[in-house]
């Protein structure tokens, strides 16, 4: 069973530690939206003038504010959470409290997804500065970025709990995080480049999910598409959980 | 097998010591009192209650200090006994009023706002023990407390241990030295290889196993029996060239060396729990946990060690009634 209480007080915990510092962490997250649309923006825009039947700059925000909140979740399951796991061994010591195994799982999706939505509101605010986030229509992505939070926490963990080195983090962010990256609707439209079967196989890519969630809210549009997405997204979110709240118990205990 | 067939009970309000050379299973052992490690079969209480079913309710009346110090390093201790105390569902007043008393009651005071990294060893160990004592624990759990402290820091800690001791807390410690154990235990079982060995009163070990006396000189094997002729001792040890005699009256025998005119130099001091050690594994502590039966001596042999208990773990920790506590 899983106890609330605790799990908030593990959230706490690293709420606490991210405080200190949080002028410093907050920070660059203003700067990475800043300078990708900047560069968009007076770069690739000017000779791209339309992309998916918008301006390029416009076509990319939703799909960047997706990216910020995978990233923001995925720092801080990867390298951040290994580190507690095996090095600072945070959770030995949980574990001599009534703070069980489930309860430092759901805890640490917590503050991964608190970490994705400090990212993704960063993100979203200079968006809205730049007017680029449609209001009021934009305000419905906003729920978007928990929920990509979760999903790249549940993955990421499942990773952290089961590679043998903090080393191999590099092969899960060149060859899972930035593939994604690059090939998830953010950069151009999937519809308009693939087709048939590769289309198929494209519906397979969790950041693509958010993604299209989001622009749709951008666009103000609904598509039953959509329900895909959120079912995707939520189901391999409650999967890898089941998966990894067994993984961290065997980690943990013995 | 990290633990085999451990049987074990600790009574409400006492300080027990577990010994043992690294790897001899102490650890193991608190893991599974706090149901972080399942034994294979057997049951574990503490409290009365069972730790396989009900770790949490066992947990949140348990203090345990680990092994190695975990703190979050860039934060002070009064924070980290804040973070601490919420795993305890500690909160406001209460929190803040605990957090005061445990800084004065280990004297933290005059580092209390400084980044835990910038702490010695020695203050970082007591901060360790505060958080283990952030829910008024009635059993407190210690995993070689002071391994690696300086001398005055030893002492600090185990006149604090007393103390908790004295306002009723029930203290399971393990460590390997001998020394800590004789001053700080009410009882003490000896493990070796997964298993305990001897268990009982510091002082009734040393007279049941050994005699109450050491007497200690250097001697060459090829030499012993001429030294020997006609002497009765207890027990007889050898660590090298290094050979260690247990008898009731060490000066005594000292003398008879010296009227023999034997001039080496002879050390004559009262037995310890790591003679006891000694002549239970053979081993010294620091060395590998390799029993093997004891040296041959004209009183009691040590041979095979009984398991006590079967393939399984037994242990009741801390059962009986509720006690005062600090």
């Amino acid at each position: 069973m899983i106890s609330v209480p605790h799990a908030v007080s593990v959230w706490r915990r690293n709420a606490t530690m991210y405080r200190r510092t949080w002028m410093w962490n907050i920070l660059p997250n203003f700067f990475e939206p800043v300078l990708y649309l900047a560069s968009i923006g007076i770069g690739v825009g000017a000779y791209v003038a339309n992309m998916g039947g918008m301006p390029y700059v416009e076509f990319l925000a939703p799909g960047l504010l997706c990216v910020a909140a995978m990233n923001g979740a995925s720092f801080e399951v990867t390298y951040n959470m290994y580190v507690r796991l095996n090095f600072e061994k945070a959770y030995d010591v949980m574990l001599t409290t009534p703070v069980d195994a489930g309860d430092i799982l759901v805890g640490e999706m917590m503050w991964a997804m608190t970490r994705a939505c400090i990212y993704g509101g960063c993100f979203y605010i200079v968006l809205a500065i730049f007017g680029l986030a449609p209001l009021p229509a934009s305000l419905l992505a906003l729920p978007i970025i928990p929920l990509a939070g979760l999903l790249f926490a549940a993955i990421g963990t499942s990773v952290s709990l089961r590679i043998p080195t903090i080393d191999m983090f590099s092969f899960y962010f060149t060859l899972f995080i930035t593939p994604l990256f690059l090939f998830s609707d953010v950069f151009f439209p999937l519809r308009e480049r693939l087709s048939g079967n590769w289309l198929w196989v494209a519906e397979a890519l969790p950041l693509l999910h958010p993604v299209r969630l989001a622009r749709y809210a951008f666009r103000s549009e609904w598509s039953p598409l959509l329900l895909w997405d959120v079912a995707y997204t939520l189901g391999l979110s409650a999967l890898l959980l089941a998966w990894t709240s067994r993984g961290i118990r065997r980690r943990l205990t013995s | 097998m990290a633990v085999d067939g451990l049987d074990l009970d600790v009574v409400a309000g006492c300080c027990f010591g577990l010994l043992g050379p690294n790897g001899a299973g102490k650890t193991t052992t608190l893991r599974m009192l706090y149901g972080v490690t399942r034994p294979t079969s057997g049951t574990i209480r503490v409290f009365g209650l069972d730790v396989a079913h009900e770790a949490r309710a066992v947990r949140a009346r348990l203090g345990v200090t680990l092994q190695q110090n975990v703190f979050i390093e860039p934060l002070s201790p009064v924070e980290n006994l804040r973070v601490f105390g919420r795993y305890h569902l500690l909160h406001g007043a209460e929190l803040e009023s605990r957090i005061e008393q445990l800084i004065d009651f280990l004297e933290l005071r005059s580092h209390a706002d400084v980044p835990v990294r910038f702490l010695s060893g020695g203050f970082q160990r007591r901060l360790a023990i505060a958080q283990s004592l952030m829910n008024r624990p009635d059993l407190l759990v210690l995993d070689e407390p002071t391994t690696g402290l300086d001398p005055a820091v030893r002492l600090a800690l185990w006149s604090r241990v007393r103390a908790l001791r004295a306002a009723g807390t029930t203290v399971l410690l393990t460590t390997h030295y001998m020394d800590e154990a004789q001053r700080l235990c009410d009882r003490v079982a000896i493990m070796c290889n997964g298993r305990i060995i001897r268990e009982g009163a510091p002082e009734e070990l040393i007279r049941s196993q050994l005699a109450s006396e050491a007497v200690e000189l250097d001697c060459e094997p090829a030499e012993e029996s001429r030294l020997l002729e006609g002497i009765r001792v207890v027990h007889r040890l050898r660590s090298g060239t290094r050979l260690m005699l247990y008898v009731d009256d060490g000066a005594h025998l000292a003398e008879r060396f010296r009227n023999r005119g034997d001039r080496r130099a002879v050390v004559v001091r009262p037995t310890n729990l790591e003679d006891v050690f000694l002549a239970l594994t053979g081993t010294s502590l620091e060395g590998e946990a390799e029993p093997r039966p004891s040296t041959t001596g004209d009183g009691e042999t040590v041979k095979d060690e009984v398991a006590f208990g079967a393939d399984d773990a037994e242990a009741d920790v801390a059962g009986g009634e509720e006690r005062g506590r600090l």
